[in-house]
């Protein structure tokens, strides 16, 4: 606790399993303070269960993540509260309360986690419903919202008590290429405004490149490649390359394994086992 | 694929047989564990920095207790008059239709009053919990709770419980005096007596013992609502298809938890 804590998150030899299925392979990464690292990947990559880490909610079969300096699977459980209300998470659905207004909605860290006064409170949830431009909108139920409006008044809810560190998952999935655009304009705001460190997942390659300082691309479950965006764009390895120029993966070569999968004589279909 | 689900006739049966079993163990265990946390919430919530509030115990109260008013009216009264009608045949096969007064007083507030209360709120707010919590769930809601640093248990869970444990009592309570008086209006002109004279009656066959007993056993109902209602719901995979399997899944599991339970308190306690 005690020494400097450069990194805002450190993942150490992470590996997960869902079931008998490895999901995560040995997977090490570091966010640094106040950059924007995006975790990108295709389906499948296991980049959703990397975030369902990094925010707790799953248990690693092996390995660390440590959050703004505390492991995560060593913090009490009063600690790790308290660890949390340092850093805001924005969901890919937005996951805001559909029984709570907007302004409810971004209200709630507030009046669960501090003892400041109604006024004070309405104050903040308007100040950063202004900041995604929500401005008005703190009366209306979730359900009266539009996709990009979830997503932003989602992003609201996460910087509300104005974290350290802020994990967006696909802030711009499902939305048309101009509000996905102000998404990442809101992005690159808040770190520069607020100086926050934010993990972004997402598959969108243009908004990867537009906002990232530092991309992790996982495939399969494993890091393939951890690096700035200039080196990122210049690599020469096959399956970055097939990424981001949206080929398809090679066809399969191994015939047998194809037809016996097909009369269902495979054992259960392991990431490897795809694999040429 | 799990491993060994392949297996058929009397192996797969067994294979079968032993995932379910492991599977309604662990759900007790979850049930058990669930039960305990909310109380740890309840008393210790303050000092961790998450008191449970009095505003939405308040909002569930009204929406179990209040809203569930008149259908349990309509049916205590029902049924307290179908207990008299049956009540007056049968003791008239011997002749002892005057005693009628007291059958029907001892079953509806030791018997029918807290079970069909149960049964009611079972099906009104116990599927409306798991509905509620199963959509939350697939939502991401309660995933974005526990991230915020609050507590789902403390948050959504102990509110129904506590709010559930108050009113199914009082909606028994209720149901008793709306189900005697309704057995009164068939009873009186009956046997040629008077509301008065048959109230009397009634509060002088009732002991306290008699009403705690019902009282008692609707707050565990209330308990067994609750907590069967949170734990379908909280295990909701699969969308709207799978929130409306575990709603009904909620409101099977909880009547017949309440039949079962009724008849093991009344073998434990009366015997």
């Amino acid at each position: 606790m005690g020494e400097p804590v450069t990194n805002s998150v450190e993942v150490v030899d992470l590996v997960s399993h869902f079931g008998e299925r490895q999901i995560l392979h040995q997977v090490s990464l570091e966010v640094r303070k106040g950059e924007i690292m995006v975790i990108m990947g295709g389906s499948g990559s296991g980049k959703t269960t990397l975030l369902n880490h990094l925010l707790g909610l799953l248990s690693p079969t092996s390995g660390h993540v440590r959050v703004l300096g505390h492991d995560l699977s060593r913090l009490s459980p009063l600690a790790l509260q308290r660890l949390r209300t340092r850093t805001g998470v924005a969901f890919q659905s937005g996951a805001l309360f559909s029984s709570m207004s907007v302004g409810d909605n971004i209200a709630l860290p507030l009046r669960e986690h501090t003892n400041l006064d109604e006024t004070t409170i309405g104050i903040m949830t308007r100040l950063k419903l202004e900041v995604v431009s929500l401005a008005g909108f703190e009366t209306l139920m979730p359900a009266e919202l539009s996709g990009g409006m979830i997503k932003r008044a989602a992003l609201a809810r996460a910087i509300v008590m104005d974290p350290e560190l802020l994990f967006c998952d696909e802030p711009s999935a499902g939305l048309d290429p101009v509000v996905a655009s102000s998404i990442d304009d809101l992005i690159l705001r808040l770190r520069d405004a607020m100086g926050m460190s934010i993990v972004v997942v997402t598959h969108d390659l243009d908004s990867t490149f537009k906002i990232a300082d530092r991309i992790c691309v996982l495939d399969k479950g494993r890091v393939l490649a951890l690096d700035t965006v200039e080196a990122i764009r210049a690599s020469t390895d096959v399956r970055i390359q097939n990424l981001l120029n949206r080929r398809t993966e090679d066809a399969e070569p191994d015939v047998d394994s194809y037809l016996r999968r097909l009369l269902g004589e495979a054992a259960s279909p392991t990431p490897e086992s795809r694999l040429p | 694929m799990t491993a060994g689900a392949d297996h058929k006739g009397l192996v797969g049966l067994l294979d079968r047989l032993g995932r379910r079993a492991v599977a309604g163990v662990a759900e007790f265990g979850f049930a058990a564990a669930l039960f305990g946390e909310s109380f740890y919430w309840l008393a210790m919530g303050k000092r961790r920095h998450q008191p449970v509030r009095l505003a939405p115990i308040f909002a569930q109260a009204m929406e179990i207790g209040i809203g569930a008013l008149p259908i349990v009216t309509v049916l205590s009264g029902t049924i307290g008059v179908m207990l008299a009608i049956q009540g007056i045949y049968s003791l008239k096969l011997f002749g002892a239709e005057s005693r009628v007064t007291l059958g029907v007083a001892l079953s509806t507030v030791r018997e029918f009053a807290p079970l069909i209360t149960g049964i009611l709120v079972a099906g009104r707010s116990g599927s409306a919990l798991a509905a509620r919590l199963g959509t939350m769930r697939i939502n991401q809601e309660i995933d974005a709770l526990t991230v915020m640093g609050i507590s789902p248990v403390r948050f959504l869970v102990v509110p129904a419980l506590i709010a559930m444990m108050v009113m199914l009592p009082a909606l028994t309570l209720w149901g008793d005096l709306v189900g005697l008086f309704a057995a009164g209006l068939y009873i009186a002109p009956q046997l040629g007596s008077t509301m008065a004279a048959y109230g009397t009656e009634v509060a002088g066959l009732l002991k306290v013992n008699d009403l705690m007993h019902g009282l008692a056993k609707s707050a565990i109902f209330a308990v067994l609502i609750t907590v069967v209602g949170v734990i379908n719901g909280a295990s909701v995979t699969g969308g709207a298809e799978g929130v409306g399997r575990m709603t009904t899944r909620s409101v099977v599991h909880a009547i017949s938890a309440i039949v079962i339970t009724d008849m093991i308190f009344v073998f434990l306690v009366t015997r």
